[in-house]
C-alpha cells in the first residue's frame, strides 16, 4: 500500500504559511532574541566576557541593593492583600447586594486604568504631601516612602483585583444557593461552602496579579517613593544613571520571578477552573438585607470618595493658580514648560498609541486568525500560542531594557529603529499583547469553523473570507483590542522608560520629569488629559459595546504591567 | 464506471483509527447515505471526498479523475454542514452570490439570475434579502442548501442537514431535498445517523460502525435483509433468539401474535409491558424460558384482542421472515 506522504503540502496553504512564518519572526525580534539577549547581559561582566553568577553574588552583597529586594516584597505583599480584600468587597457589593448606584461605583473603580500610575503617586503628593490639601487640615502622614508607595499601588491594583471578583461573582449559579435555603442553610454556611469555593481561584490569582504589578511597577515609586528603594528604581538608577547594564539585566531577572509565578498560577488555575459553571446555571436573586446593604454600601462609598479625592485633588492643582497660596482659577498650568516635554509630549503620546493601536490591532487580529483558522501547520501553531500568552509574564521595563540590549547592538540590522517611535510601538504592541490575543481568540472560535470550508468548496480565496466574514463578525472584538492598545499605550511609563528618545518624549514621561522639577501643577494638569482621552476612547467603545463582559474579563486577565 | 470510488481509505487521528480500508462506488446521480452511530468515521469520510481532510492511504477517484491529494478548491463539489456555516452578515441572495462572484465566466447579470434560479428552486426567493438571524431553521438550511448547489457543482455533500431541525420540519426537508436533488439530477452523499431520514431518501444506504463499513444496499434490502446484527439492532428492531441451529433475528412486525392456541408450532409467552407508539402497541412478551421479545401489532388489532398486560399470548413467525447471524452485535 502506498503512503499518501505527500498529504502535507496539500493540506497547507502556502500564501498562509508564509504569512505565518513572517508574523512569528517579527515575535521572535520583537520578544524572544531580546529576552534573550537580556538573559545573556545578566551573566556577563561589563566587557562582555561570562561572568557566571558575579553579577548575582554582587548584587547581593551589596546591602542597599538587597534590602531594595525586601522593600519591593514588602511593598507588594501589604499591597496585594489590600487590594484583593478591597476588590472583592467592592465586588462583592457591586454583584451580591442591592445597594443603589451600583453603575455608578462600577466606573468610578476603573478611574486608576485609565490614568498612567505615577498620576495616583501625584494625586496623593497632592492630597497628603508638605503642602497637601489634608495635610493642610491637620491629617499628617508620612507619604513619601513605603506608605506612599503601597497607597499608590493599592489605588494602581484595586481595578484589576475588582474587575476579576466582578466577572467572577457574575457567574453565580442560582441553584446552588436556592437548594442551600430549601435545606435550611444560614447566610455564613451559604458563604463559607458555596460563595468562597466560587471565588476561591480568583483570590489566589488577584493576589498573585497584585503582588507582581506592585513588585515590576515604576511609576509609582518614582513619584513618591523618596529614600525607600525598591527593584524598579534600583533598575532605573542603575541603567539610567550609572549605565551599568549588567547589574540593570540582574535587576530585570529578578523582577521577571513573580511574573512567571503569576504567568504558572494562571495556567494551573485556569485548567482546574474550566467550565465550573454549568449552563444551566439560574441568575441568583439576591434577598433583602438592610444590613448587609448598609455595611457594604459604606465600603464602596468610602473607596469612592477617596478615588473622588485623589481626581478632585488633580482637578484643584492642575485649576488653581498656586495651590494653597492662590485659589483663584487658571488655565496656566496647561501651558506645559518646555523642559519637561510641554504639549508635544501629549501629541507624541497620541501619536505613539494610535500607531501602537492601529498595528498592534492588526498584527493580533492576523497573527490570531492564522492560529485558529490556518489549515495544517500544527507545529507553528502551537509556537505561536506559546509566544501570544507569554507577554503577559513580562514587566514593561524588562521588555524596554531587553529592547535596549538587542536592537542598540551595531551588529542588529534592525538597529535603525532604535530611539525612533517605531521601537516604542513595537515594544507596547508586544508588552500589551496577550489580552488582545485572548479577546481575538475568543472572538474567532466563536465564528462557525466551517466557514473557510465553505469558501475552499466555493473556491473564494482565503483572503475574501477573512475580510468580508470574520473582520466584520469579529468588530466589537476588534474594537476593543484597539482601545486596550490604546488606553494602555497612553499610560504606560514602565514599557517606554528606556525606550523614548530626547526628540520623541511621551506625556506619561514628561509627568514623572514635570513631577521631578517640582511642577506638580502642570504634572495634574498633563494627567487630566491623559485622563480625558482616555475616557473619550474608552465611552466611545462603550457605547459600541452592548455587553461590556468581555472587555472586563480581558481587562482582569490583563495584569503584568 | 461508477462517478465516484474510494479505494481500501485508512485515516488515523492521533493514533486512533477512524477509517480502517472503506471500499465504497457512487454511481452518477443517485443519493447515498453514509448512515452510523456517531463516532463511526462517517464524517471524516464525508470530509475526504470533500478534500477537507485527506486520506492516510487509499484513494479518491471522482470521474475518473484520481483526486486524493486534491484540495477541495479544485474538485467541484457543493456542501451542506450541520451548522449551514451562512455568513451571518450577508443576506440569503448575497451568501448566494459571494460564491457566484468568483465565477469569472459569469457577468454580473448571469450571477444574479443564476441566484435567483437557485433560490427559487428551493422556495426562498420572498426571503432573499433576509439576513440569516431572520429566518427559520429550515430556511436557513435551505438557503445553505441553495448556496451549495448554485455553483452546479458535480456532486453535493451533506453533512447531518437536517440534525439541526424539529421532527415536523425535519421530514418536510426530507422530501424537499430529495425532489431537488432528482430534478438537478445530483449526485449527493448525505451523512446521517438517522435511519429514518436514510431509509426514506436514499437510494442507496451505506452502514458504517467502527471504521468499517457493516453493509451497503437499497433501503429495502438494508432493513429486510440486514447482514449482520449490528445492521440489524441498528436499523429498526430486531428479535434475537438462539437455538441449536444458530442465531437469528425477526423483526416485531413479522411475528403473529394471537391469545388463542394456534394450529402450528407455536412459542408462549406473558405480556410484560404495552408501549403505545401511536399507530402501533408493541408488545413486550416473556417467553417460557423469561426471554423477552417484542412485536408490533396495530392499535385496532390490540384493542380487539383485549390485551393486557400478564395475558398469556401465542406467537409464531413464518420462516421467511427468520434471518440467521453468526452472532449476535451490540448496536450503540
Amino acid at each position: 500500500m502506498i503512503r499518501n506522504i505527500n498529504k502535507k503540502l496539500q493540506v497547507t496553504n502556502p500564501a498562509q504559511f508564509f504569512l505565518m512564518l513572517f508574523l512569528t519572526s517579527i515575535f521572535f525580534a520583537g520578544m524572544v532574541f531580546p529576552i534573550f539577549s537580556l538573559f545573556i547581559k545578566a551573566f556577563q561582566n561589563s566587557s562582555g566576557g561570562f561572568a557566571g553568577f558575579e553579577n548575582y553574588f554582587k548584587y547581593f552583597s551589596q546591602p542597599t541593593l538587597s534590602y531594595s529586594l525586601l522593600n519591593t516584597l514588602d511593598v507588594s505583599l501589604t499591597t496585594s492583600v489590600v487590594s484583593t480584600m478591597l476588590g472583592f468587597a467592592y465586588a462583592y457589593s457591586l454583584k451580591r447586594t442591592n445597594i443603589k448606584l451600583k453603575r455608578f461605583f462600577r466606573y468610578v473603580a476603573l478611574f486608576p486604568i485609565f490614568v498612567p500610575t505615577v498620576v495616583h503617586g501625584i494625586g496623593l503628593i497632592v492630597l497628603f504631601g508638605k503642602q497637601g490639601i489634608l495635610t493642610q487640615l491637620g491629617l499628617v502622614i508620612e507619604l513619601y516612602g513605603k506608605t506612599g508607595i503601597i497607597l499608590s499601588e493599592i489605588i494602581y491594583t484595586f481595578p484589576q483585583a475588582f474587575l476579576m471578583f466582578y466577572v467572577t461573582l457574575h457567574y453565580a449559579d442560582g441553584r446552588l444557593y436556592e437548594v442551600a435555603d430549601s435545606m435550611g442553610c444560614n447566610a455564613l454556611t451559604k458563604f463559607m461552602r458555596i460563595t468562597v469555593p466560587e471565588i476561591k481561584y480568583t483570590l489566589i490569582y488577584s493576589l498573585f496579579v497584585c503582588f507582581t504589578l506592585a513588585f515590576t511597577d515604576f511609576g509609582a515609586p518614582k513619584v513618591i517613593g523618596g529614600s525607600y528603594n525598591v527593584l524598579a528604581i534600583d533598575l532605573y538608577k542603575q541603567v539610567a544613571g550609572q549605565f551599568n547594564f549588567n547589574m540593570g539585566a540582574v535587576v530585570s531577572t529578578l523582577l521577571l520571578i513573580p511574573a512567571l509565578l503569576t504567568f504558572a498560577a494562571d495556567r494551573i488555575l485556569n485548567a482546574k477552573n474550566y467550565g465550573e459553571i454549568s449552563t444551566k446555571a439560574i441568575e441568583l436573586k439576591i434577598k433583602k438585607n438592610k444590613l448587609r446593604d448598609g455595611l457594604f454600601f459604606t465600603v464602596c462609598f468610602l473607596i469612592f470618595v477617596f478615588f473622588l479625592m485623589i481626581i478632585g485633588a488633580l482637578f484643584m492643582d492642575a485649576l488653581m493658580k498656586y495651590y494653597p497660596y492662590e485659589k483663584s482659577f487658571t488655565l496656566e498650568h496647561f501651558k506645559f514648560s518646555q523642559s519637561t516635554g510641554g504639549i508635544q509630549s501629549f501629541v507624541n503620546s497620541i501619536s505613539m498609541s494610535l500607531l501602537t493601536a492601529v498595528f498592534g490591532t492588526i498584527f493580533v487580529f492576523v497573527y490570531t486568525y492564522l492560529i485558529e483558522k490556518g489549515k495544517g501547520m500544527e507545529h507553528i501553531k502551537k509556537i505561536g500560542r506559546l509566544l501570544s500568552v507569554a507577554p503577559i509574564a513580562v514587566p514593561g521595563m524588562v521588555i524596554g531594557l531587553s529592547f535596549i540590549f538587542f536592537f542598540n547592538s551595531r551588529s542588529n540590522p534592525l538597529n535603525f529603529i532604535y530611539g525612533t517611535v517605531v521601537i516604542l510601538v513595537l515594544a507596547n504592541i508586544v508588552h500589551f499583547y496577550t489580552v488582545p490575543y485572548v479577546t481575538a481568540a475568543g472572538a474567532l472560535k466563536k465564528l462557525d469553523k466551517e466557514f473557510e470550508s465553505i469558501a475552499e468548496s466555493m473556491r473564494i480565496p482565503g483572503w475574501k473570507i477573512l475580510l468580508r466574514v470574520s473582520v466584520p463578525m469579529s468588530l466589537p472584538a476588534i474594537l476593543e483590542i484597539f482601545m486596550y492598545y490604546f488606553v494602555n499605550a497612553m499610560v504606560t511609563v514602565s514599557a517606554v522608560v528606556f525606550l523614548y528618545s530626547a526628540d520623541f518624549k511621551v506625556a506619561s514621561i514628561a509627568i514623572t520629569h514635570m513631577e521631578e522639577a517640582g511642577d506638580i501643577a502642570q504634572a495634574s494638569a498633563m494627567s487630566l488629559l491623559i485622563l480625558t482621552v482616555n475616557l473619550i476612547a474608552g465611552s466611545i467603545y462603550d457605547r459600541s459595546q452592548s455587553n461590556s463582559t468581555a472587555l472586563l474579563i480581558g481587562k482582569a486577565t490583563n495584569a503584568i504591567n | 464506471m461508477s462517478y465516484l470510488k474510494l479505494e481500501n481509505i485508512y485515516k488515523q487521528f492521533a493514533g486512533k483509527v477512524v477509517l480502517k480500508g472503506v471500499n465504497a462506488e457512487i454511481e452518477k446521480g443517485e443519493l447515498v447515505c453514509i448512515l452510523g452511530p456517531s463516532g463511526c468515521g462517517k464524517t471524516t469520510l464525508l470530509r475526504i471526498i470533500a478534500g477537507l481532510e485527506t486520506a492516510d492511504q487509499g484513494k479518491v477517484i471522482i470521474d475518473r479523475k484520481d483526486c486524493t491529494m486534491l484540495p477541495p478548491s479544485k474538485r467541484n463539489f457543493g456542501i451542506v454542514f450541520q451548522s449551514y456555516a451562512l455568513f451571518p452578515n450577508m443576506t440569503v441572495e448575497q451568501n448566494i452570490l459571494f460564491g457566484l462572484s468568483e465565477q469569472k465566466k459569469l457577468n454580473k447579470e448571469q450571477q444574479r439570475a443564476k441566484a435567483l434560479e437557485v433560490l427559487a428552486l428551493v422556495g426562498l426567493l420572498e426571503h432573499k434579502n433576509k439576513y440569516p438571524a431572520q429566518l427559520s431553521g429550515g430556511q436557513q438550511q435551505r438557503t445553505a442548501l441553495a448556496r451549495a448547489i448554485a455553483l452546479s457543482p458535480g456532486y453535493l455533500l451533506l453533512d447531518e442537514p437536517l440534525s439541526a431541525l424539529d421532527a415536523k420540519v425535519r421530514s418536510k426537508l426530507r422530501l424537499e431535498i430529495r425532489r431537488i436533488q432528482q430534478e438537478l439530477g445530483i449526485t449527493t452523499i448525505m451523512v446521517t445517523h438517522d435511519q429514518e431520514e436514510a431509509l426514506t431518501m436514499a437510494d442507496r444506504i451505506i452502514v458504517m460502525n467502527n471504521a468499517v463499513i457493516e453493509q451497503v444496499g437499497a433501503p429495502r434490502t438494508i432493513y429486510e435483509k440486514p447482514a449482520n446484527t449490528f445492521v440489524a439492532n441498528f436499523i429498526g428492531t430486531m428479535n434475537f433468539y438462539e437455538n441449536n441451529k444458530g442465531t437469528f433475528g425477526v423483526r416485531p412486525e413479522n411475528i403473529e401474535l394471537t391469545k388463542n392456541v394456534l394450529p402450528e408450532s407455536f412459542w408462549t409467552g406473558k405480556v410484560s409491558f404495552l408501549e403505545f407508539k401511536g399507530a402501533m402497541i408493541r408488545v413486550y412478551s416473556k417467553l417460557y424460558d423469561n426471554r423477552e421479545i417484542c412485536v408490533d401489532l396495530p392499535v385496532e388489532k390490540a384493542k380487539a384482542m383485549e390485551l393486557k398486560e400478564n395475558d398469556t399470548v401465542y406467537l409464531k413467525v413464518a420462516d421467511r421472515h427468520l434471518i440467521q447471524y453468526a452472532d449476535v452485535q451490540e448496536a450503540v
